[in-house]
């Protein structure tokens, strides 16, 4: 019986009231018959998996109401997993566990998908998809890129549809959604990508039974939309499940920014902290003309798995993928690295020194500026406890004599000939205790902006020493 | 199981913050629920929108964010007028940076007299921020604050090392006191406690987080905004004060913004850039709770605004 306890599940928030069961708890709630009609042996062995989240308690044909009503909070994933996938291409959402990032992290960033209007020609959606193969950029060691193309059926047209499609698979490896009220058209797109896992968009009230059984019969997954609320979406999402499909994605289809922030706020919510099996999945928002940039920050933050927008302009995808890797990050990660010496690039004994705080983000910045400036240096990292420049020297922290110490620890002086040191142009003041301190030194003020570290290498630096 | 939408009520309340006075007053505060959860709780003000102006010529301001006010940059009373009767100010920051030391170091006694001619002049109320630097902070703090006497202004701002000066400047003078903190509720609420220990009233205090802007940080104030409000909804009385984030300044210093197309073609139009940047870094804290945003580019300023207007819609 002590190995059961081992089974044990995290709590789902902070306020504790979701304590999941362990295995004994759930082997106490079972009929204890060893029926085997679950798959398992033994009752025993049944628990185990369900407290592992393995699989689900309602597997189990003799549940008790009572024991139903207690095992529903130890369900699989409360937010279930959908794949959208075009040959080896992949991508994920789901399976979040948090309201707020830093109660832990949000496990999956929102997919942003670029519409392709089927009614369009051949050379204006070329031009198109190539525009967004080229939006790539790499951020502090991550790639910011689209990540799905839907393909609408404007057109009505069951031929224009598969060139599209066909159009699209040929110029572009991303996922794909296929957008469409008619089950027959999204049929003939779904044959035009044999093998692969595209996202139906969409089922509604009067089309679901064909579009389930579409999605059930080639293995997709399916968007399910509602025009009245929470109730009709999460009535029409049960009766789907009921027909065996679990690969569901919600869209509530909220009328204004108000509204957006409310249902998908309160999907969340009902997913994680109600675990309503009939709203446990990913969302869906596809912007309308009206308000598309707003509701996309507000989609970022507040629980859109997957955002459609039609087009986007380069001062509006720059900032909103940068907010999205923001709002994504791990909040568990440090806010401070170690202090001590950090090369950039391959310096040698020649290359210039500089110095910050062990911030991490101002060690990114500084880093990736130095790099750019496409000089290769050496960088000492003091210990401020993790402030930034200006913090760490109001507080004391990084004064003449601190920085001085923290450079005769450092060992700087066996990797390099010279004995320039670079600070931070906001601290100018240090300059005059810092060479009191060092009294070989010379003391170079750098910029105050790390975006100008460049130029002032190229300027003061390289005048004065040459590599 | 029946469905039934799972609302949430809270026992804390934030409290409700007067800026200014007579017709030119402004009340901030008084969420009794998370940012615009209007479906579920009450928000009785609406967040309200900081122009900064600044006491010298902004010479490093780059072009994009200067051309909004180009007439009138080189006279602070000028400029705050035009940033109300143009651009609709709720409030106006005059950001005193010419006083620091490195700067062109004027004097706390000419600050006090720009002070004076601004509240005459214009029909606003008004943020006073200091230079930053501790001596001269103290000092221009305090000349201004009396100079304003009586006019509800927020000065700005004490820190936890700091703040003794700023709390008495404030008291003696009727004025509301921002508490700064660099990103760490422990600290947040350990300013307010020394603050309010003062016998410092808590309906004067504003918090300021610290602001990163969009890609240098913006994530780290987001979600230290989010636990301090939880926090304070949750009944902790000495979290319950609205929030100012200092946005533009943090923005328009970064490369994003700087950075001419011709370099990075992909970044497109260097104006819509830089807005779209401050815009971003505003609307995603006005989703974690800021109550006062100072903001620079008119332009920006619309579209949080637009932002504002919509989720107060009620759904």
């Amino acid at each position: 019986m002590q190995r059961l306890n081992h089974c044990n599940v995290r709590v789902i928030n902070k306020t504790g009231d979701k304590m999941a069961l362990t295995g004994l708890e759930i082997f106490k709630l079972l009929p204890n018959t060893n029926c085997k009609e679950c798959g398992f042996a033994t009752c025993l062995a049944f628990a185990m998996r369900v407290a592992a989240k393995k699989i689900n308690a309602e597997v189990c044909p003799y549940l008790s109401e009572e024991a139903k009503e207690k095992l529903s909070d130890s369900a699989v994933q409360p937010i279930k997993l959908i794949e959208i996938k075009s040959g080896d291409k992949s991508v994920k959402v789901g399976e979040e566990l948090v309201m707020f990032r830093h109660e832990k992290k949000f496990f999956r960033q929102t997919l942003f998908s670029i519409c392709i209007d089927d009614s369009k020609d051949e050379k204006e959606i070329t031009e198109k998809l190539e525009n967004i193969k080229k939006v790539n950029f790499n951020r502090a060691g991550e790639i910011l890129k689209f990540d799905l193309i839907a393909v609408k059926d404007k057109s009505g047209d069951k031929q224009k549809f598969c060139r599209t499609v066909h159009l699209v698979k040929n110029i572009i490896d991303f996922p794909l959604i296929l957008i469409s009220e008619t089950p027959e058209i999204v049929e003939a797109g779904l044959n035009e990508i044999p093998g692969d896992k595209p996202l139906i968009y969409a089922a509604n009230t009067k089309n679901w039974e064909e579009m389930t059984k579409l999605a059930k019969r080639y293995n997709t997954s399916l968007v399910v939309t509602a025009e009245n609320g929470l109730k009709d979406l999460s009535e029409l999402s049960g009766k789907i499940k009921n027909k065996g499909l679990e690969n569901i994605v919600l869209n509530p289809k909220s009328s204004n920014s108000a509204e957006i922030l409310a249902d998908y706020t309160l999907i969340r919510r009902c997913a994680l902290e109600k675990n309503y099996r009939n709203l446990g999945f990913p969302t869906l928002l596809y912007l309308g003309d009206e308000d598309s940039f707003i509701n996309s920050v507000i989609g970022i933050c507040k629980y859109a798995s997957i955002i459609i927008f039609e087009d986007l302009k380069e001062w509006e995808y720059l900032s909103l993928l940068t907010l999205r890797q923001n709002i994504f990050s791990d909040p568990q990660k440090p806010l401070q690295v170690n202090w001590g010496i950090y090369k950039v690039g391959e310096p040698d004994d020649k290359s210039p020194f500089f110095v910050t705080t062990n911030f991490s983000l101002t060690y990114f910045i500084v880093s990736t500026e130095i790099e750019g400036s496409g000089f290769s240096g050496h960088l000492l990292l003091t210990d401020s406890e993790g402030l930034s420049v200006l913090t760490a020297w109001a507080a004391g922290k990084f004064s003449g004599k601190t920085v001085g110490q923290f450079v005769k620890e450092s060992g700087i002086e066996k990797c390099i000939s010279h004995r320039n040191i670079i600070i931070p142009g906001y601290v100018a003041a240090i300059s005059g205790e810092l060479e009191d301190c060092l009294p070989d030194w010379k003391v170079y003020v750098g910029p105050q902006e790390a975006s100008d570290i460049s130029s002032f290498l190229n300027e003061v630096w390289l005048k004065e020493n040459k590599i | 199981m029946e469905f039934e939408i799972p609302l949430k009520k809270w026992s804390g309340r934030i409290k409700e913050v007067t800026i200014g006075t007579g017709k030119n007053s402004i009340t901030i505060g008084g969420e009794d629920t998370l940012p615009f959860h209007r479906f579920e709780g009450n928000i009785p003000k609406k967040p309200v929108i900081a122009f900064e102006v600044t006491d010298v010529y902004p010479s490093d301001w780059i072009d994009v964010v200067k051309e909004p006010y180009n007439e009138y940059l080189k006279n602070p009373v000028d400029w705050a007028k035009a940033a109300v009767e143009k651009f609709n100010a709720d409030v106006i920051c005059l950001n005193l940076r010419g006083t620091h030391p490195d700067r062109e170091n004027k004097s706390a006694d000419e600050s006090a007299e720009l002070v004076k001619n601004i509240i005459s002049e214009v029909d606003a109320p008004l943020i006073i921020q200091g230079p930053g630097s501790s001596e001269k902070q103290d000092e221009v703090l305090n000349k201004c604050g009396e100079a304003a006497a009586g006019k509800r202004c927020i000065i700005a701002s004490a820190l936890q090392d700091n703040y003794k000066t700023v709390t008495a400047t404030c008291q003696a003078y009727g004025h509301i006191i921002v508490a700064e903190s660099p990103i760490d509720v422990n600290i947040a609420k350990q300013l307010n406690i020394l603050i309010s220990d003062m016998n410092f009233p808590f309906e004067r205090i504003i918090i300021d987080p610290l602001t990163g802007g969009l890609g240098y940080g913006l994530e780290y104030t987001y979600s230290v905004m989010e636990r301090i409000r939880l926090q304070a909804l949750s009944g902790d009385a000495m979290l319950q004060m609205p929030f100012i984030c200092f946005i533009g300044q943090e923005v328009w210093r970064v490369k994003e913004v700087k950075v001419p197309e011709y370099v990075e073609p992909l970044w497109g139009d260097m104006k819509k850039r830089g807005i779209h940047w401050e815009a971003t870094t505003a609307v995603t804290l006005l989703l974690s709770g800021a109550d006062i945003l100072v903001m620079r580019h008119p332009e920006a300023v619309s579209i949080v605004r637009k932002t504002v207007d919509r989720l107060m819609e009620k759904p």
